[in-house]
């Protein structure tokens, strides 16, 4: 589906599971010279994005998650991969910071991390497909 | 992740360890509902904490919300700079009353 730039892990879309999609995330945003810092943002927000294809997208049933890793010297992309029922950006709501309650954080932190977020076609018609694009700061932005 | 209850005077603390995850968090919001369901005031020792995500901070944001309901106190003590830089991007660092360490709530508390 995805060429050889790519890093894949496919698992059971279960919690348990998370501990090791964010191993992968940490190895390769380490390896394409991230900063610490971000490198923990980039973990956090791909993992929310993977919770929310296990909460609400599969809904506790059984399901497959796919996890796609490209880099290159612009930046680094993640593709998230599931066979749920479609959803679309307009379905991420995050909550009013304001509003103190536990849930609603997690499109919160995606949004606030992440430097570019799209739902591609998936490439066999059914479920969902997520791209999430961070660069690398450029000499310029760089202080 | 792992997680222990210690008591100090008439407060609870919560001892959370590792990463607070979806797989782990229905342990850490049992724990901390667990002592203020029991009338403790509570804080949550978050300093072995090495990664935390949205559903480990809603078991923070319960605990906060029962604790004011029942008007015990209730705080964060030692919190792990992974655990406060997510505190921060959620804009909850100036919300919990957090703490360097067990010893200076209690020596607040003595102020009081």
């Amino acid at each position: 589906m995805l060429g050889e730039e790519w890093t894949m892990m496919r698992v059971p879309a279960q919690a348990e599971r998370l501990h090791a999609l964010r191993g992968l995330v940490r190895e390769q945003a380490i390896i394409h010279g991230f900063t610490p810092d971000v490198v923990d943002e980039l973990v956090l927000a791909v993992n929310e994005a993977c919770m929310n294809v296990i909460q609400h997208g599969y809904r506790g049933t059984a399901g497959v998650l796919e996890l796609g890793v490209r880099a290159d010297v612009g930046g680094i992309e993640f593709r998230i991969r599931d066979q749920a029922p479609v959803v679309s950006l307009e379905d991420w709501r995050p909550r009013d910071l304001d509003d103190l309650r536990p849930g609603g954080l997690g499109v919160h932190f995606i949004r606030q991390i992440m430097d570019e977020i799209s739902y591609l076609p998936p490439p066999e018609g059914q479920g969902n497909w997520l791209s999430m694009k961070k660069y690398l700061p450029t000499q310029e932005n760089v202080t | 992740m792992s997680g222990r209850v210690k008591l100090e005077g008439n407060y609870a603390i919560v001892c959370l360890e590792g990463e607070i995850d979806l797989h782990s968090s229905p342990v850490s919001r049992k724990l901390i509902l667990g002592c203020l369901q029991e009338g403790k005031p509570t804080l949550v020792d978050l300093s072995s904490v090495a990664y935390i995500d949205s559903s480990g901070v809603a078991s923070l944001v319960e605990g906060f919300q029962l604790a004011r309901q029942r008007q015990l106190d209730f705080g964060l003590v030692g919190v792990s700079p992974a655990a406060l830089n997510v505190l921060k991007l959620a804009r909850l660092d100036k919300v919990f009353p957090i703490y360097a360490s067990v010893q200076e709530r209690m020596a607040k508390s003595a102020d009081d």
